[in-house]
């Protein structure tokens, strides 16, 4: 049934086509390429271009498909009224379809159509005045779509149609980023070298990868090595074996430059010795002294005078060669007024992404800062204000992770059950933390190395209780959508929103204990014990409950830490190892009893193991390892921490 | 060391003969000498034990004897492992290709050898180049001393870094323990020259004897780890009993009335550090070519954290303790992870020793330092009470 | 009697309390000088001070007949030069025996190699024998320390101070927790020791002082108030004031 229409819809054309003008804007288009039929069915690279004007001229919607077409070899021409089609072939028929509309226009015989075959050099024209129509087309998805294709890979005949676009685009954003693609084009291919030097010069304020990939293209250098320098040629710099480049890689330069004789690899002469090996011998030394480099030396030597192998370049040769040759670097680009610009507008690029790299750095530094600062004020309450060293602490963070992980399980909605989770972690690392200061450390204190023990004994249970529950695999903690993405400043600068909030969260830790130890009677009291138990047991103070509560904050907060370290990283069983020792340098390096001390401690150490890595960005082992041995010599100018308490507190 | 050194410590006269009776039952029993009643691999097992005991001594005399909670002896230990594992490696492969190359047109010169080695044992981290840290691996007694230097020089120039800034207790701990993780963390790269987290292997197959029967080569070895051992123990017992032991417990006990008695506190705890870095290196020495295998893995922290659990379950401040703590939780720690300990099934749920030996391990830990900080040790104080009461043994 | 201490301009203050300010004080060899005081007034921390556990913030401390400098040496070295303490609250090793804790002290070369190496010498064994028979714990030698009462550590104190063989004896309270009879035998040591050395005695009970005989600095509030004579010093207002006026 649909066949059958189809096909009588298609007689319908057939019928009325040659018959005479169906619509007014079919005509148009196949009017204006019957004028220059001649030129659409074998185009020129030189004279399309009126052609292409007139098509252009016209605003013809239906232009730009032809042209794709045009240039895709899909416009046949009918010989019996050199009208044309697009057509498609269909077994020996061709199926056509009209250039205009695009519907179909009935079948015809192979023998009657001729495909038009434009060469490279007109495609290449089709293609810039394509690229004029969709930079200009009405979708604003295509208009985009454009600009990145140009982007991606950019011409210089793509420069006209995109600044001649510029004037009709509506949209502000699309028209910068076209003005800027535009400038980034005229740097490379503009006409004059003022032109191209004036939109360098534009360039220098920007910070972006591809501006700096275009003035780095700008400047790229071919290696060049002579007898003596060349005047005419746009150098970048000379060379200077021994410093800028091995005495070797000179002299291969000048064996690729066909100046030298090759080098025989060691390979190779054993390789021509073993060729010439006869009567037990090569050259006349006999094989077991062939043992030494200095024998073999000495068989090819009698080998290339005997003539059979080229002769051997000595070292003595090779420096000769070497030094009797300039070596230098040319820039691909002639004129040395654009380099040069070019080199100064790079400088000042790379300046300005210097400073900016530097502000995310800090803001990395201060995101890691913030992340040992959460996992170490735990500790250094238990640590400082206590004087008990808590190695199971990195066991609470991962209780507080897992705590997170089971809610999630129960609570499907991620905003709401991490708003459940940050309490409820608190309250079973709370817990966890009251009933290990009644059962174990409270019969320690003043036996710090024995806590120390103990403690270890409980987080190497918890560590595998913790892998016989959950398992080894690493379990996902998955924040809400709305800490996904990032806050990005410009093309350098930027931080991920979990950041940000791991930091907000920091903070409001920061101030809670600063104001529950300082604004509050639990605050009082903690210090109270912390300074003279005594005296403060006689004021009616209970020393053991004060422990038992100031413990059970520091390991609360440790669960609240595990929550955020978990968002952002991984819950796994041995989470709390990795963070243990950080957490402990952290505190002892910023100085113990100290609120402050640890928030100095967490800042030195997060900008130092990202200045570290900046410095090694490939290698975060070493990173860590420079890190620790950086703490290491820190303690020992400043043993007692950057926050340091004089005098007779401080105790020995 | 006179005879009044070893009638005033009846307890070494003791541990040589039970080390000296034991020693001789395994090998009688081994598939070396005897019956085969004591399979290699359990010999093996016996041996690396030895080691261990070895180390244990080692922590006890700087732990328990002069006070100092070290987390980074078995860092040492590890470090002699690698010293040894190089030359093993090393001259292992040597042969190999020395072989192979054998049949050669053009007999190979020691250089083509050399590169020839760095391509095999460097090739899993994607290098052939020679780190200059092996300059003396083609040398055995070279790389015997660098068993020797290597760990007493990390524990000398830690050590005084350390003790001159007068980090004490739980600080240095602390420190001890992140110069372990730094030394790991550096061996697990590739660019460490120690072929980063492959470690070095093949270490059970000695040099040029490969047509001993590993059952002698295991007898070999557990015979050196005892002769080392028992040296060892003599040293130790040497050095903590008399002036010296004396000194060094006063700095455990009180460390600043040391330095007003005129002792320079600093150089006694430097002196015992580098002397059990020395001895922990020594003893890895002689522990990895037993295991066949070395990573650094080994090195981590929690290596040196269960060394100090050994000691303290066997016993602080005596050295028989810290031996039979590190010989009784490292051969239950193997019987339990191996798999050999019978699971407990509980209708509901079945206890894999598997999993929950470390469980139990933690907790026993934690009961042993709050109930019994003597360890089991302790248990032979009261012996020796009863003894002393009959007019025996006098400290 | 020619100086064998010198202190001079001395200062230090922990977190802006002035323990000591501005304390000049001298003591000759041999010469025995009681330092009385109230509490707080520095006494500690001027013993701290002179055995370099405490770097004063200024001043100078100038010893010996070389004149040297005790600020620039550690502790050991300064016990090493001949400046014996016993502290305030007995500190002796308690896990170790009577003998043992003598060994420790009597005079010998203090390097670990010596240590290591040192063979007990019948030199040795008689001084302990003396030294206990001082203190009178010659049965309690094998004794471990920790077994003894109070007044027994501290006499095993003094007599480990005695065995340094010190010129100069920094003493801090050695008469407390001790019957009538011992604290005569105390003052009979000290005055001894004080024949030949310099003795520095710091102590509260002014009746034990005043057997002592001897010359008395009072230091309050970190500086030397007076000096001389018992009587003169308790006959000054200022004294007297700062004793029994508050």
């Amino acid at each position: 049934m649909l066949r059958a229409l189809l096909l009588a819809f298609a007689l319908v054309l057939c019928l009325c086509m040659p018959a005479g003008p169906a619509r007014a804007q079919d005509q148009d288009l196949q009017t204006i390429l019957q004028t220059q039929a001649e030129e659409v069915a074998s185009p020129g690279r030189q004279s399309v271009g009126t052609l292409i004007e007139a098509l252009t001229a016209s605003g013809l919607p239906s232009v730009p498909l032809f042209l794709e077409r045009w240039a895709d070899r899909g416009v046949y021409q009918r010989s019996s009224d050199g009208l044309f089609y697009f057509a498609e072939k269909q077994g020996d028929d061709y199926a056509l379809s009209d250039i205009a509309s695009g519907a179909p226009a009935g079948t015809a015989p192979g023998s009657e159509m001729t495909q038009i075959r434009p060469n490279g050099g007109v495609r290449r024209v089709i293609a810039t005045a394509l690229v004029q129509f969709q930079l200009s087309d009405p979708d604003i998805t295509r208009r985009s779509a454009a600009l990145d294709a140009i982007a991606r890979s950019p011409e210089p005949d793509q420069l006209e149609p995109l600044r001649n676009s510029i004037a009709g685009e509506t949209d502000p954003e699309l028209l910068a980023r076209k003005e800027r693609l535009a400038g980034m084009l005229a740097a490379r291919f503009g006409d004059t070298a003022d032109e191209r030097i004036a939109a360098i010069e534009a360039l220098s304020g920007a910070l972006s990868v591809d501006v700096r990939a275009v003035l780095n293209q700008i400047l790229t250098t071919k290696p060049g090595v002579a007898t003596a320098l060349p005047e005419n040629a746009n150098i970048a710099r000379t060379l200077t074996p021994g410093k800028d480049l091995t005495e070797d890689e000179a002299y291969a330069r000048l064996v690729e430059a066909g100046l030298a004789p090759a080098i025989w690899s060691r390979d190779q002469i054993k390789a021509a010795l073993t060729e010439n090996i006869a009567d037990g011998a090569v050259g006349g030394v006999p094989l077991g002294q062939l043992v030494s480099e200095d024998g073999r030396d000495r068989a090819y030597a009698a080998l290339a005078a005997a003539g059979t192998v080229p002769p051997l370049v000595t070292k003595a040769d090779e420096a000769t060669a070497v030094s009797a040759h300039v070596f230098y670097e040319e820039y691909d680009e002639t004129d040395a007024s654009i380099t040069s610009a070019a080199r100064e507008a790079l400088d000042e690029v790379e300046t300005r992404v210097f400073f900016n790299q530097m502000l995310d750095l800090g803001l990395d530094a201060l995101s890691l800062a913030s992340i040992y600062f959460l996992a170490a004020i735990g500790l250094a309450i238990t640590f400082g204000v206590m004087g008990v060293i808590n190695m199971a602490h990195g066991e609470f963070i991962m209780m507080g992770a897992y705590t997170g992980y089971v809610v999630q399980q129960i609570i499907p909605d991620y905003t709401v059950s991490i708003i459940v989770a940050l309490p409820l972690a608190f309250a079973v690392t709370f817990g966890a933390g009251v009933a290990m200061e009644r059962l174990v450390i409270r019969w320690l204190y003043h036996r710090p190395l024995e806590t120390l023990l103990a403690t270890f004994g409980i987080s190497i249970a918890l560590q595998q209780l913790a892998k016989n529950i959950f398992g080894t695999q690493a379990r996902p903690l998955t924040s809400p959508s709305w800490l996904d993405g990032a806050w990005v400043l410009n093309d350098v600068v930027g931080i991920a929103n979990i950041r940000i909030a791991i930091f907000v969260l920091a903070l409001i830790f920061l101030g809670l204990i600063l104001f529950v130890l300082n604004k509050t009677r639990l605050g009082l009291e903690v210090r109270a014990v912390t300074q003279n138990p005594g005296m403060a047991a006689s004021m009616g103070i209970n020393p053991d409950k004060i422990n038992m509560l100031t413990f059970g904050l520091g390991s609360g907060i440790a669960g609240i830490a595990g929550v955020a370290i978990g968002l952002y990283a991984k819950v796994t069983s041995e989470m709390g190892a990795d963070y243990i020792v950080q957490s402990f340098m952290t505190v002892v390096v910023g100085g113990v009893g100290n609120v402050w001390g640890t928030l100095a401690g967490a800042g030195l150490i997060g900008i130092l193991q990202k200045g570290i890595e900046y410095f090694n960005p490939s290698n975060t082992l070493a990173a860590q390892t420079y890190m620790i041995l950086f703490i290491i010599l820190f303690i020992q100018f400043r043993p007692k921490g950057i926050v340091a308490l004089k005098g007779r507190a401080a105790g020995d | 060391m006179n005879g009044s050194f070893l009638s005033q410590n009846r307890s070494v006269f003791w541990f040589l003969l039970s080390l000296a009776v034991f020693v001789l039952i395994v090998t009688v029993l081994s598939e070396a000498t005897g019956n085969g009643m004591i399979s290699t691999s359990f010999v093996k097992t016996l041996g690396k034990t030895l080691c261990l005991m070895l180390v244990a001594i080692a922590m006890d005399v700087v732990w328990g004897y002069t006070g100092i909670l070290s987390l980074g002896h078995m860092a040492f230990f590890g470090l002699g492992g690698y010293m040894i594992g190089m030359w093993l490696m090393y001259a292992r492969i040597e042969i190999i290709i020395t072989e192979s190359l054998r049949a050669a047109a053009i007999p190979p010169t020691p250089e083509e050898i050399h590169d020839a080695i760095g391509t095999q044992i460097f090739g899993v981290v994607g290098s052939s180049d020679f780190p200059p840290i092996w300059i003396f691996a083609h040398s055995f007694w070279l790389q015997i001393a660098m068993v020797v230097l290597v760990p007493g020089l990390l524990a000398l120039v830690f050590g005084w870094l350390a003790f001159r800034s007068r980090v004490t207790g739980v600080y240095l701990s602390i420190l001890t323990q992140a110069m372990t993780l730094a030394l790991s963390l550096y061996l697990f790269q590739n660019e460490s020259g120690l072929r980063g987290n492959n470690g070095l292997s093949g270490l059970q197959n000695l040099p040029g004897l490969d047509a001993v029967p590993q059952a002698q080569i295991s007898i070999a070895f557990f015979w050196a780890s005892a002769v080392a051992l028992g040296a060892g123990y003599v040293l130790f017992a040497w050095v903590v009993s008399g002036k010296m032991g004396s000194v060094i417990r006063g700095i455990r006990d009180n460390e600043s009335r040391v330095r007003f008695l005129g002792y320079h506190v600093e150089s006694y705890k430097l002196f015992v550090f580098t002397l059990t870095g020395i001895v922990a290196g020594i003893a890895g020495a002689l522990y990895y070519p037993q295991a066949g295998i070395i990573n650094p893995n080994e090195i981590a922290p929690i290596a040196s954290i269960y060394l100090a659990v050994w000691v303290a379950i066997g016993g602080r401040g005596r050295l028989y303790g810290a031996a039979l703590g590190a010989a009784f939780v490292s051969l239950l720690s193997s019987w339990f992870t191996s798999g050999g300990a019978p699971n407990i099934p509980l209708g509901f749920y079945t206890i894999q020793w598997t999993d929950w030996w470390l469980v139990l391990l933690g907790v026993s830990f934690v009961a042993v330092t709050l109930l019994a900080p003597k360890g089991i040790g302790g248990l032979f104080d009261l012996i020796a009470t009863r003894g002393s009461a009959e007019g025996g043994e006098k400290k | 009697m020619k100086t064998l201490l010198e202190m001079s301009g001395v200062s230090v203050s922990f977190d802006g309390f002035k323990a000591i300010n501005n304390l000049s004080f001298q003591i000759g060899e041999p010469e025995l000088r009681a330092i009385i005081g109230p509490n707080g007034a520095g006494k500690t921390t001027f013993m701290d001070i002179i055995t370099g556990k405490t770097r004063p913030d200024e001043g100078k401390v100038i010893y010996g007949e070389k004149s040297i400098s005790l600020l620039k040496m550690s502790e050991s070295q300064i016990a090493m030069a001949g400046v014996g303490r016993k502290f305030q609250k007995p500190t002796v090793f308690e896990a170790q025996t009577v003998r043992e804790n003598l060994a420790m002290a009597l005079k010998n070369k203090r390097g670990p190699f010596d240590v290591l190496l040192y063979h007990k010498t019948k030199r040795g064994a008689a001084r302990i024998e003396e030294l206990a028979e001082t203190i009178g714990l010659t049965d309690s030698l094998p004794r471990i320390a920790g077994e003894l009462s109070h007044g027994q550590k501290q006499w095993l104190e003094i007599g480990m101070l005695l065995a340094q063989d010190p010129r100069l004896l920094l003493v801090d309270e050695p008469a407390a927790g001790m019957t009538p009879a011992e604290r005569e035998h105390t003052t009979d040591l000290l005055k001894r020791a004080a024949e030949k050395h310099a003795v520095v005695v710091v102590e509260h009970d002014m009746e034990f002082i005043r057997r002592l005989d001897c010359k008395v600095t009072v230091l309050c509030e970190g500086s030397v108030l007076a000096e001389g004579s018992l009587d003169h010093v308790t006959s000054n207002p200022e004294v007297i004031e700062v004793y029994l006026g508050r």
